[in-house]
C-alpha cells in the first residue's frame, strides 16, 4: 500500500558547510512532478504524512531533506538572496526564523478557501501558515519522580528546585538556546508569556539544571533515569516516545502551556508552486490534518480517552499559541539576543 | 448649461430636472470620491505615521548606554504596535553616531533630510515602504552623541484604510445621491402639480367664457395665468365690440335704410317734378345720416381694437386736444360755435395711442357742440393725473347718460348725433386704464377724460 519506493538514510557529519541530517525520497523516481520538502521535522515523524498524501497520486515525487533550524534559516534565506529556486516548500519549527524569512520578502503569497479558514494567529500575510499544533510540554521520569511531586506548573518546577537539598539539582534539562532554535523560540516565547520565566532561570542557575541539545536525547535522557525532568521539551517528539516508552510521563503545564505551530512557506523563487501549495493544502485538509494526528504533528490538550498527555480539565484558557506575528522578529534582533543570551548564560554557564 | 448641450425645446420639465440632477450628482459625486480618495489616504498616512513613531520611540526609549556603547533592549510593544497593521513587513535599524548598524536590518535607508523626527518614504524588499527616522541623544559619562532609530512598515495596512474610507465615503455619498433624487422628485412633483390643475380648469371651461381664470398659484406660473387673463379680456372686448357691430348694424341701420327705400319708392311714383325733387333731397339728407352713423359705428368698432393692439406711445395730451380742436373747424367757423382752446404750457404726456384719444377727444368736443351750450371749450388738465376736458354752458345730458356713458344710442338724435360719441370716449378711456369724467356746476357742464399720467 504504501508507495515508498526508496528511502535513504543517510547521516552526515555537521562538518563545515551546513547540510541537510536527512534526506528521503518518496514516489517513483521518473515522475513528472517533483515536490521538494525542507523542514526541520524529522523525517521518521513526517515520513507517513508524506506518504499517506502520496497515495493515489502516482506521478509526483518528493523529496524530504530534514535540517536543523538554524542550517534550514540561512540555507533558505541564501537562497532568497541569490534568486535559487531552492526548496518548494520549507516547514520549519522555528517560526521566528520563518517569520523573518516572510519579512525579508522571501515568500510567495498563496490564498485558497483553506489558508483563509485559518486563524489569524496561524497565518501571516498568506505567505507563511501555522500547520501543526504541538504544546511545550515538561517531561518526567515515571519511576523516578514520585506521582506527588510531579510538576503540574512552572511554580511546582519552582518548588521542586528550591530546596538546598534537592534531589532534582542538576538532574533537570531543557534545550540549550544557543544550539537548538527551537529551544531560543520557547525560551523567547516563556520570557514574553510571563514573569515566571526570570524566576525560573535563576532556579535553573542555582540548581544546576543542564541545557543541552535536542529532543531525542533530553528525552533519553530522562528515560534512562540520568535526569528526571526535562522543561520545555516539543510534545510532539515526547509523546512520540510516550507511546511505546511508560516511563516516560508528559505534563501540560497548567500556568500556562505554550502552542507552537510549524511554520509552513513556499519560497518566492520556487518553480514548482502547484505542488507545493497542492501539499500545503493537503496539511490543512482534514486527510491531511487526520494524519498529522497521527503523526503526533497535531496534538489535542483536551483528549480524554487513554491521554499520553497529562493537562489539566480546563485546556482553554492555558493554551498560548506561539502567533505568527510580526513582533516575532524581535527574537532575532542582534542585540536582544546577545542581552537574552548573556541571562541564559549566567543561568546555565558552559561547562568546561 | 444650455449652451454646452442643446436641449429639445420640448423637453418636459421632469427630464430636464432629472437631467440637471443627474448632472449634480455625478460631478459632485467625482468631487466628492477624489476629496474621499485623498482624504482617505491622508487619515490613513497620519494614522500609521503616529504607529510607527510610537514604534520608534518605544526603541530610542529602551537605548541603554553599558561600556561605552548603545545596547537597544528591543521592546516587544514596539513590534507589537507595528503589528497592528496585521499584514506589513517591518524594517528597523539602529545606527550609532558613525552610521555603524547597532542592530535591525543593515540596508535600511536612510533619510534624505536630517532632523529630530523625519518621515520618508523608500521601499523594503522591492515593495514600496514608509520610513520614521528618530533621533535620541546622548550625554553621558561613557557614551556622548546621538543614536538614530529607523523604523519602515510596508504600506498594505495604509491603503487598505484609505480604501475603506474611500468606500464608505462612496456608500454615504450613493445614499446621500438617492435621497437627493427622491428628494427633487418629489419636490418636482408638488412644484408642478398647479400646471396639470389649471390645465384642467380651461379644459372643463364653457367656450363662450372668456372671465379671468382665478386659481391660486405659485407666482411664476401666477404671471402665466395673469398674461392669460389679459388675453382673455382683450378676446373678451374684442368680441363684444364685434357683437355690438352687428348688434347695431342690424338695428340701427334697419330703419334708416327701410325709411329711405320707402321714401325712394314714394319719390318713383312722383309725377310731380318739384315734390320730386323735394323727396330726393330727403333721400339725400337721409343717406348723409345713415353714413355719418355708420362712420361713427365702424369708428368705435375700429377704436376699440386699435387701442387694444396697437403700441403704446408717449403721447402729450395738448397735441391730442388741438388735433381734436383742428378736426371740428367745419364746425367751429359757424359763429354759433365758438370753441376756445385751453392749454397749460408744459407737456401733459401719457402712454397711448394718439388717434384712438384724438379720435375721443373729437367724439367729447362734437358732443358738446351738439348737444351743449355755447360757449365751448377744450383744454387740458396737469394734476394728480392728465385730463381732456371739454366744457359748454349747458345742463349737460341727463342723468342716465351720465351714470352710464358707455350707453349707446341714448342721447338724443336730434341734431345728427349718432349717439356712439360718448361711448367711443368711454371706451377710448377704459382700454388706456382711465375714466370719463363728467360734472355740473353753475358754469356748466364738463366731460373729462381721466388717464394716468405718464412721467417722461
Amino acid at each position: 500500500m504504501i508507495r515508498l519506493l526508496f528511502l535513504a538514510l543517510i547521516v552526515l557529519l555537521p562538518i563545515g558547510a551546513a547540510a541537510q541530517e536527512l534526506t528521503g525520497s518518496f514516489g517513483p523516481n521518473e515522475a513528472r512532478q517533483k515536490l521538494t520538502i525542507r523542514s526541520t521535522t524529522d523525517l521518521e515523524v513526517m515520513g507517513p504524512v508524506v506518504e499517506s498524501y502520496l497515495f493515489g497520486r502516482p506521478d509526483l515525487r518528493i523529496d524530504y531533506e530534514q535540517w536543523g533550524s538554524n542550517d534550514l534559516y540561512e540555507l533558505t534565506a541564501s537562497d532568497c538572496k541569490r534568486d535559487l529556486a531552492g526548496a518548494g516548500i520549507v516547514i520549519s519549527s522555528a517560526v521566528h526564523q520563518m517569520v523573518r524569512l516572510v519579512n525579508d520578502g522571501c515568500a510567495k503569497t498563496y490564498r485558497s478557501a483553506m489558508t483563509a479558514a485559518l486563524p489569524d494567529q496561524l497565518r501571516w500575510r498568506d505567505q507563511l501558515w501555522g500547520i501543526s499544533r504541538e504544546p511545550a510540554v515538561i517531561v518526567y521520569n515515571r519511576k523516578l519522580v514520585p506521582a506527588g511531586e510531579v510538576p503540574r506548573s512552572r511554580f511546582d518546577l519552582l518548588d521542586l528546585l528550591r530546596p538546598e537539598d534537592s534531589r532534582y539539582r542538576g538532574r533537570v534539562a531543557t534545550y540549550d538556546i544557543e544550539t537548538s532554535g527551537l529551544g531560543y523560540l520557547l525560551a523567547f516565547a516563556d520570557s514574553l508569556e510571563a514573569s515566571t520565566f526570570g524566576g525560573l532561570m535563576e532556579s535553573f542557575g542555582r540548581s544546576g539544571a543542564v541545557a543541552t541539545c535536542c529532543s531525542a536525547e533530553i528525552i533519553d535522557a530522562v528515560i534512562e533515569g540520568r535526569f528526571l525532568l526535562a522543561y520545555n521539551v516539543l510534545g510532539s517528539y515526547a509523546l512520540a516516545r510516550a507511546q511505546n516508552e511508560n516511563r516516560l510521563g508528559v505534563v501540560a503545564p497548567k500556568d500556562y502551556t505554550l502552542i507552537l505551530s510549524r511554520g509552513a512557506m513556499i519560497p518566492k523563487n520556487n518553480r514548482a508552486t502547484g505542488e507545493a501549495s497542492a501539499f500545503l493544502e493537503f496539511l490543512l485538509s482534514a486527510a491531511g490534518r487526520a494524519s498529522l494526528e497521527e503523526a503526533l504533528l497535531l496534538v489535542r490538550l483536551d483528549e480524554d480517552e487513554g491521554a499520553l498527555l497529562e493537562s489539566p480539565d480546563d485546556t482553554q484558557t492555558i493554551q498560548r499559541p506561539i502567533a505568527l506575528s510580526p513582533a516575532l522578529l524581535i527574537a532575532l534582533d542582534r542585540h536582544k539576543r546577545g542581552l537574552f543570551r548573556e541571562r541564559w548564560r549566567a543561568a546555565f554557564p558552559i561547562s568546561p | 448649461m444650455g449652451s454646452i448641450f442643446r436641449l429639445p425645446q420640448n423637453l418636459s420639465l421632469k427630464s430636464r430636472v432629472a437631467l440637471a440632477m443627474a448632472t449634480v450628482l455625478i460631478v459632485g459625486g467625482v468631487v466628492v470620491l477624489v476629496a474621499a480618495l485623498a482624504y482617505g489616504r491622508q487619515a490613513a498616512r497620519e494614522a500609521y505615521d503616529r504607529l510607527l513613531v510610537g514604534a520608534a520611540s518605544d526603541i530610542a526609549e529602551s537605548i541603554t548606554i553599558r561600556n561605552g556603547a548603545a545596547l537597544v533592549d528591543m521592546p516587544v510593544s514596539a513590534f507589537e504596535l507595528l503589528a497592528l497593521a496585521p499584514d506589513d513587513r517591518i524594517v528597523y535599524r539602529v545606527l550609532d553616531d558613525d552610521g555603524r548598524t547597532l542592530t535591525g536590518y543593515e540596508n535600511t535607508p536612510l533619510p534624505r533630510k536630517s532632523g529630530e523626527t523625519t518621515f520618508y518614504d523608500s521601499e523594503f524588499g522591492g515593495e514600496a515602504a514608509r520610513y520614521v527616522s528618530l533621533t535620541r541623544r546622548f550625554a553621558e559619562r561613557s557614551f556622548s552623541g546621538s543614536v538614530q532609530v529607523i523604523v519602515g512598515q510596508t504600506l498594505r495596512a495604509r491603503q487598505q484604510l484609505a480604501r475603506d474610507i474611500a468606500q464608505n465615503a462612496l456608500l454615504v455619498l450613493g445614499a446621500a445621491g438617492a435621497a437627493m433624487a427622491l428628494f427633487a422628485w418629489l419636490v418636482m412633483q408638488s412644484a408642478l402639480r398647479p400646471l396639470p390643475r389649471i390645465g384642467e380648469a380651461l379644459r372643463k371651461r364653457d367656450p363662450t367664457d372668456l372671465t379671468p381664470i382665478d386659481l391660486a398659484a405659485p407666482s411664476e406660473i401666477g404671471s402665466l395665468i395673469a398674461s392669460l387673463n389679459g388675453f382673455m379680456a382683450r378676446l373678451d372686448r374684442q368680441m363684444q365690440s364685434n357683437r355690438h357691430l352687428i348688434g347695431d348694424a342690424a338695428h340701427q341701420l334697419r330703419t334708416p335704410v327701410a325709411a329711405i327705400r320707402a321714401h325712394a319708392q314714394l319719390a318713383l311714383e312722383e309725377p310731380d317734378t318739384e315734390r320730386r325733387s323735394r323727396m330726393v333731397k330727403r333721400i339725400h339728407d337721409r343717406a348723409v345720416g345713415l353714413s355719418h352713423l355708420l362712420d361713427q359705428m365702424l369708428n368705435h368698432a375700429m377704436i376699440i381694437h386699435r387701442a387694444d393692439t396697437a403700441p403704446r406711445d408717449l403721447v402729450d395730451l395738448r397735441n391730442v386736444a388741438v388735433e381734436a380742436f383742428e378736426a371740428n373747424e367745419p364746425a367751429i367757423l359757424a359763429p354759433s360755435n365758438v370753441v376756445a382752446l385751453d392749454l397749460p404750457d408744459d407737456p401733459v404726456t401719457v402712454r397711448g395711442d394718439s388717434l384712438s384719444l384724438a379720435e375721443a377727444a373729437k367724439n367729447l368736443l362734437g358732443n358738446a357742440l351738439s348737444h351743449g351750450q355755447p360757449p365751448v371749450r377744450i383744454g387740458v388738465r396737469d394734476g394728480v393725473q392728465a385730463e381732456l376736458w371739454v366744457r359748454d354752458a349747458g345742463e349737460g345730458p341727463p342723468e342716465t347718460i351720465r351714470t352710464d356713458p358707455a350707453t349707446r344710442f341714448a342721447g338724443d338724435r336730434t341734431n345728427g348725433g349718432s349717439g356712439l360719441g360718448l361711448a367711443i370716449a368711454q371706451a377710448v378711456a377704459t382700454v388706456h386704464d382711465g375714466s370719463i369724467r363728467m360734472s355740473a356746476d353753475d358754469d356748466g357742464f364738463e366731460a373729462a377724460m381721466v388717464l394716468p399720467k405718464e412721467c417722461s
